[in-house]
């Protein structure tokens, strides 16, 4: 259905996607109604911090917006985050625990994505169902290792120096690493036949299957990714608050989904672009970050969150008329 | 094939449900303590009816291919407006047992609109409405409080004739009050109908959008009842985030643990009721072998694992490798 036998170039204006369009349609629109409120939210110093905060999501969204992508969907997001964030605590101070606290952490969550991926792909259980066995097993594996307790390792100052320092003046790291790995991502998406191939999986396995690809293993990567990219963002959330906690997965999971089909990607899969999701996360933040300038309490905060999610959905997030 | 083997395909994986959850609550009773007596079922039905009734509401919604990630935060909001209204004197507390159910009717009802009428994917317009519903809950119980007509509670938490659990009653009587005519009527055929096959069932004239609505409303209700039921064993209201999402991820786990099948289309609620059982007594399993408390989570992870696992065997008899991608 997309743009997987690319026809000739439709000109520019055509190849907009509406809903990206009108995604950041919205963010124009929300900072206008927050400049109303405040003369601050269109000041630079606060636009690079919603930037910084919504980079550990777009991180972690990335993971899923490829998941969403073929089809399929990442529940074990909340944990993988948490044990992407305590491993790499766990890795301690010294030299080598300093220099493999990032890929150590990864790198458990790409075992996590695997476990996933065998399932889905292999096994051929619903993703949803096996996503959330192994969001079970990562929590029941990380309430064995911290013995129920908060963990009382910190982040390493690699972690910290990724997570809050600016190399570049003005660009905090945190943005930079969303940066690295939208570009991965988008390369991904668009100029390999990895890439190509997911979109296929998405629109109809069977297909991309008797065209001679291994869809099987495509989604057992897509999966690992997804694990990969929730670890790190962990990582990155550690290294923010300077330790792991319990359950700090669990904030990101529904922000996440909402991020990606607010960016305009099909939940049946298929159909999305990278950008959508980017997006997707600054609307999200931004949403978030106003209503709690607005001093609006929490319970406020949530139905508008929810509502708005919904009126946004439902100006361009509609199926077809089955007929 | 003669009609009772035609029925027994149809409820095997409702059976095999049942069959790992005796098998699996005979184990635990046997290694008891304090022996198979009748508190010791009470407990357990105490326990596990909560998730059975949430479980009964997301196989309602799964049967139509649907998916709804709202019922644990309807079944949290339920159980502060119970502890709310569900107080003074019968008839006052009896009024407010009838409008917590209304208003878990009308969030799902308000679930299935969107769904229908908006076009929306069931997964991501219940994961908004459940920030919603949970955002009310939390109006209405900023901090964990309130009360409950105690006689009332009691009446449904204690036991009946001296050995009967009464919320297993409850459940029983839930049972055939809803879901057994729900599934013998048309709207309810019509359901399994959407739910194996939307295009099939809209050119063979079956009402779509009736069954759908029928469908997550009674979802609605029934995570309503289980918020009251909540209601009546804790005697508060507590607007807890991390507990209504817990329970919506184990209805999940529940529903296919009963052999529901997430593709919609076969299945059925007693199955779910018996898949919350089991899943509930899984981690009783651990308490009554006296294993570290520590380890629960990662037992019932890795039960739950090996559990959905099973359903590979079913790769071992696909003759074409086309049909993996179903």
């Amino acid at each position: 259905m997309t743009d997987l036998a690319a026809p000739a170039k439709p000109s520019a204006w055509r190849r907009i996607d509406p809903a990206v369009a009108t995604a950041f349609a919205c963010i124009v629109a929300l900072l206008f109604v927050g400049s109303l409120y405040s003369r601050n939210f269109l000041s630079p110093e606060y636009l690079l911090q919603q930037l910084k905060v919504a980079s550990f999501l777009g991180v972690i969204a990335s993971g899923m917006m490829l998941a969403i992508l073929i089809g399929q969907i990442d529940l074990s997001l909340p944990w993988v985050v948490t044990v992407g964030a305590m491993m790499s605590c766990a890795m301690g101070h010294g030299f080598w625990g300093s220099a493999l606290a990032v890929p150590v952490g990864v790198l458990c969550g790409v075992a996590f994505g695997c476990l996933n991926g065998f399932g889905v792909a292999y096994l051929r259980i619903p993703s949803m169902i096996v996503t959330l066995a192994t969001n079970a097993v990562a929590q029941g594996l990380m309430v064995v290792y911290t013995g129920g307790f908060s963990p009382r390792d910190s982040a390493s100052p690699v972690m910290r120096y990724l997570a809050t320092a600016d190399t570049v003046p003005g660009l905090p790291n945190a943005v930079l690493c969303w940066g690295v790995v939208a570009l991965v991502t988008i390369v991904l998406l668009k100029r390999t036949t990895f890439g190509r191939t997911l979109y296929g999986v998405g629109n109809r396995e069977r297909a991309v299957y008797l065209s001679g690809v291994d869809t099987r293993r495509v989604v057992l990567l897509v999966f690992a990714i997804s694990g990969g990219a929730s670890a790190f963002g962990g990582v990155l959330l550690a290294g923010y608050a300077s330790k792991a906690a319990q359950s700090m997965g669990d904030a990101y999971l529904l922000p996440a989904i909402a991020a990606v089909v607010l960016g305009g990607a099909s939940i049946l899969g298929g159909r999305g672009t990278y950008l959508g999701t980017i997006a997707g996360v600054l609307l999200i933040t931004l949403l978030q970050s106003i209503l709690s300038v607005m001093q609006i309490p929490e319970y406020g905060r949530q139905i508008i969150y929810g509502l708005v999610i919904i009126a946004m959905l439902l100006l361009y997030g509609r199926e077809r008329m089955a007929r | 094939m003669s009609e009772w083997r035609f029925w027994l395909a149809m409820q095997r994986g409702t059976l095999l449900a049942m069959a790992i959850f005796i098998i699996m609550f005979t184990i635990y009773g046997a290694n008891h303590p304090a022996g198979f007596s009748a508190n010791v079922v009470q407990t357990a039905a105490n326990k596990g009816v909560l998730l059975a009734f949430v479980a009964m509401a997301q196989s309602l919604v799964v049967i139509t291919s649907g998916i709804d990630l709202s019922v644990g935060m309807i079944f949290t909001l339920t159980n502060c407006l119970a502890s709310a209204i569900v107080v003074g004197s019968p008839l006052m507390a009896g009024l407010g047992v009838i409008a917590v159910l209304a208003v878990g009717a009308l969030c799902g009802a308000i679930n299935g609109l969107i769904v229908i009428f908006g076009r929306l994917q069931p997964i991501v317009a219940t994961i908004a409405t459940g920030a919603v519903y949970f955002g009310l809950a939390l109006a209405l119980r900023p901090t964990p409080g309130g009360s409950v007509e105690e006689t009332l509670a009691d009446a449904f938490t204690g036991r009946l004739f001296g050995f009967m659990p009464a919320s297993l009653v409850a459940l029983v009587a839930v049972v055939l009050v809803v879901w057994v005519p729900f599934s013998q009527s048309v709207t309810g055929r019509a359901a399994y109908a959407v739910g194996s096959s939307e295009p099939a069932a809209y050119m063979s004239g079956v009402p779509i959008r009736r069954a759908k609505f029928t469908a997550y409303t009674l979802s609605g209700l029934l995570s309503g009842i289980g918020g009251l039921f909540l209601t009546f064993f804790t005697y508060t209201g507590d607007a807890a985030y991390a507990s209504g999402n817990a329970y919506t991820l184990f209805s999940i786990a529940a529903v296919v643990l009963g052999g529901v099948s997430l593709f919609g289309g076969s299945g059925s609620a007693i199955g779910a009721v018996f898949g919350a059982l089991a899943f509930r007594t899984i981690g009783d399993l651990l308490f009554v072998f006296d294993f570290d408390p520590l380890w629960q989570p990662l037992f019932q992870g890795v039960v739950l694992m090996l559990a959905v696992s099973l359903g590979a065997f079913g790769l071992l008899r696909v003759k074409n490798r086309l049909e993996w991608f179903g």
